[in-house]
């Protein structure tokens, strides 16, 4: 461990978690795919979550804005919070949630709508403001801090479905920062993306954490590796290593962990 | 060179082949004699309603000769003054059945066609000519027989006496054809000389804009409903299974259902395009729902997903993405159940459109009839003339079907979103 890794540590350690989740449980009818998952993900960090495909990783992540509520079959046991606020209570409105905690899917999805539209959306959604300059500074801030502003600033009206595959991910993520979350939550974000596009993203990605607390999904170790502070790798359904990203690439715990990440399993 | 049945890569190559070739072609063969034997169909069908129907748009004119003093004497009665000028054109009419035969020649009604022309085409009666032409409507037979070209086998249909006459008046040149209006905005009439479809047509349309309103909001609100918020259990399956058979039930139960429910129970005005519009939105509702449900579920889930991510409720997230995404589809399949309401005769007469009806409707409760109800009514009518305003009458209704038809597709290319 270096001089600066040791300073830092007892720093993170007292840091409150921004999300926690204790002895989360999940299951799609009969079928349990989540078993006791505890994680503290800390606020303004990259927070990775590796593993095999059908791991429950995506679907740890869809807990954490109530996503899976739209499956009916979906029964979660334990408990998430943001803020020290169990998210799962039954006073929680999951629009509010969902306004604090915003999300980027695998696939590009942009509205079939103009690019301004996209952005401004969520903010007059939400009632963030009703004066037409501060949208516009607003929609502009957003895609800026996406990285996309120079590439669309002279056609805010075109629709969002005319960019390329790389721009439109860049777009849905401007789309989630509109308006103003405290966690993005990102499901393999560039598994649909070339190279060139995936490290725009990740270049980005370094930018957010600084305001955001971000959790990513990702099926490549390389950019999980690149990109994230804390890494948490499950296996079938189980939480089998959380940590530093690099104590989990250099010196895993557990031999699933290194099985994975050395490429025998996986 | 290597002889064609030696190379390695031949058709002998792989026994059995040919005959897999063969059997590929035959079915070729098979599909090109169906399409042409439904496309002659068709042809063959639609050939003979436009051949038939052709004269309905058409009406023969027979030119009269008016003295002033006829207008003069009789001015205060026109039935009179039009018999007044038969006579005088017929004066070789002899006895009351010649008279008779005379009058049969002009067409029932012609005496307000007379006093409408001497209103709009002859100068006051200061200035009137001693004697001047007027042109009025021929009646039915006069009508028929000169459409068909007064050949030997339709004036042997007419008396001795009126066959001479047509001779007569064709070749003296006092028989014109003219683009028959009437037929387009007249209402029913017992003498096909004056029958239209005008009162149909409104009374379609009355009945059109009620089963339009009443299907396309319930329609798309069940769907809306049935698709994104009911709960997946056995009565939604049952309710599911009910409105999938309800599309293929015939349509004369739905029009024994508005009988019973709407005249008898909530007591409707009977005939009324009103009922009828409720009747036929009956029966095009699970047409809507299924089309409607279908073009909600070709949405795709992820512009759903990142609405609801971004914190909308679940109905903004349909009626603010999934709808517009949904709405060709449905306006499609709209379109298509007007269509096939717009066609609909058995429930229409199980409330009662199939009366006789001579005006078209005011409003939405005034006793109306539709298009092919009156289709219906001119095809049971004994009179030889009905049987080309029938055939005139299927052409307009195909008209209007293959618009609506052409709409849809129209509307659901122009429509279409890429995502």
């Amino acid at each position: 461990m270096s001089i600066q890794q040791y300073i830092q540590a007892p720093a993170r350690s007292v840091e409150k978690p921004k999300i926690r989740a204790s002895s989360v449980c999940v299951s799609y009818g009969d079928r349990e795919v989540l078993h006791n998952i505890d994680l503290d993900i800390l606020p303004r960090r990259i927070t990775a979550l590796i593993g095999p495909s059908g791991c429950g990783k995506s679907t740890f992540l869809r807990c954490i804005n109530r996503m899976n509520d739209l499956i009916s079959s979906c029964k979660i046991t334990g408990e998430i919070s943001l803020d020290g606020a169990n998210i799962y209570d039954k006073k929680v409105d999951v629009e509010v949630l969902r306004r604090r905690i915003g999300m980027v899917f695998q696939k590009p999805n942009p509205f079939p709508k103009s690019i301004y539209d996209n952005v401004a959306y969520g903010i007059k959604l939400h009632g963030l403001t009703s004066r037409k300059e501060e949208l516009d500074q607003k929609v502009e801030k957003s895609l800026r801090r996406a990285g996309l502003w120079d590439e669309v600033s002279d056609r805010l009206g075109a629709s969002g479905t005319s960019l390329s595959g790389g721009q439109q991910q860049r777009l849905c993520i401007a789309r989630a920062i509109a308006i103003e979350p405290d966690v993005i939550l990102m499901d393999e974000p560039c598994s649909a993306l070339d190279p060139i596009a995936t490290a725009r993203i990740e270049g980005l990605l370094h930018e957010l954490k600084k305001k955001y607390t971000i959790v990513i999904v990702t099926h490549s170790m390389q950019q999980a590796a690149r990109v994230s502070d804390y890494t948490a790798f499950f296996h079938l359904g189980d939480l089998v290593e959380k940590g530093d990203t690099e104590t989990v690439f250099t010196n895993p715990k557990d031999n699933r962990t290194e099985a994975y990440i050395t490429g025998r399993i996986g | 060179m290597t002889d064609r049945n030696n190379h390695p890569l031949s058709r002998d190559a792989l026994p059995g082949l040919g005959a897999r070739y063969a059997a590929e072609r035959r079915f070729e063969r098979y599909g090109k004699i169906a399409v042409i034997f439904s496309l002659a169909f068709l042809t063959f069908l639609i050939g003979a309603i436009a051949i038939k129907g052709a004269g309905a748009f058409v009406k023969t004119e027979m030119r009269l000769e008016v003295t002033k003093e006829l207008v003069t004497t009789y001015a205060e009665d026109d039935f009179t003054l039009l018999r007044k000028v038969i006579l005088h054109n017929f004066s070789d009419a002899q006895g009351r059945s010649g008279r008779k035969e005379a009058y049969n020649m002009i067409a029932v009604g012609a005496e307000e066609a007379l006093a409408d022309a001497l209103i709009d085409d002859v100068p006051e009666i200061s200035e009137m000519p001693a004697t001047f032409d007027l042109w009025l409507p021929a009646s039915d037979d006069v009508d028929m027989a000169n459409k068909a070209g007064l050949t030997q086998e339709t004036l042997a249909r007419a008396s001795p006496q009126a066959a001479q006459w047509l001779q007569e008046l064709s070749d003296d040149g006092r028989l014109k054809k003219t683009f028959n209006t009437g037929f387009l905005i007249n209402g029913d009439s017992r003498d096909p000389e004056r029958a239209g479809i005008g009162g149909a047509f409104i009374g379609s349309l009355f009945t059109l804009f009620v089963c339009l309103v009443l299907s396309f909001t319930i329609g798309i609100f069940a769907a809306i409903y049935l698709e994104e918020f009911a709960p997946r259990n056995k009565l939604t399956a049952f309710l599911e299974v009910n409105i999938n058979n309800l599309a293929t039930v015939p349509s004369i139960i739905f029009g024994l259902l508005g009988l019973a429910v709407f005249l008898n129970y909530f007591g409707l005005p009977r005939s009324s395009s009103l009922a009828g519009g409720m009747v036929l939105s009956l029966m095009t509702l699970p047409t809507i729902i299924i089309a409607s449900r279908v073009s909600l579920q070709a949405v795709p889930p992820s512009i759903k997903e990142a609405a609801l991510a971004i914190g909308t409720s679940r109905i903004q997230a349909v009626f603010h993405h999934m709808l517009p995404l949904a709405m060709p589809g449905m306006l499609t399949g709209t379109i298509l159940g007007m269509a096939r309401a717009l066609g609909e005769t058995a429930p229409l007469m199980m409330i009662g459109m199939v009366a006789f009806i001579a005006d078209a409707p005011g409003s939405f409760t005034d006793p109306a009839t539709a298009l092919p109800v009156q289709v219906y009514l001119w095809a049971d009518s004994p009179e030889r003339a009905f049987a080309e305003k029938t055939a005139g009458a299927i052409l307009v209704l195909l008209f209007f079907l293959v618009l609506m038809n052409l709409t849809a597709i129209i509307l659901r290319k122009k429509l279409e979103k890429k995502w």
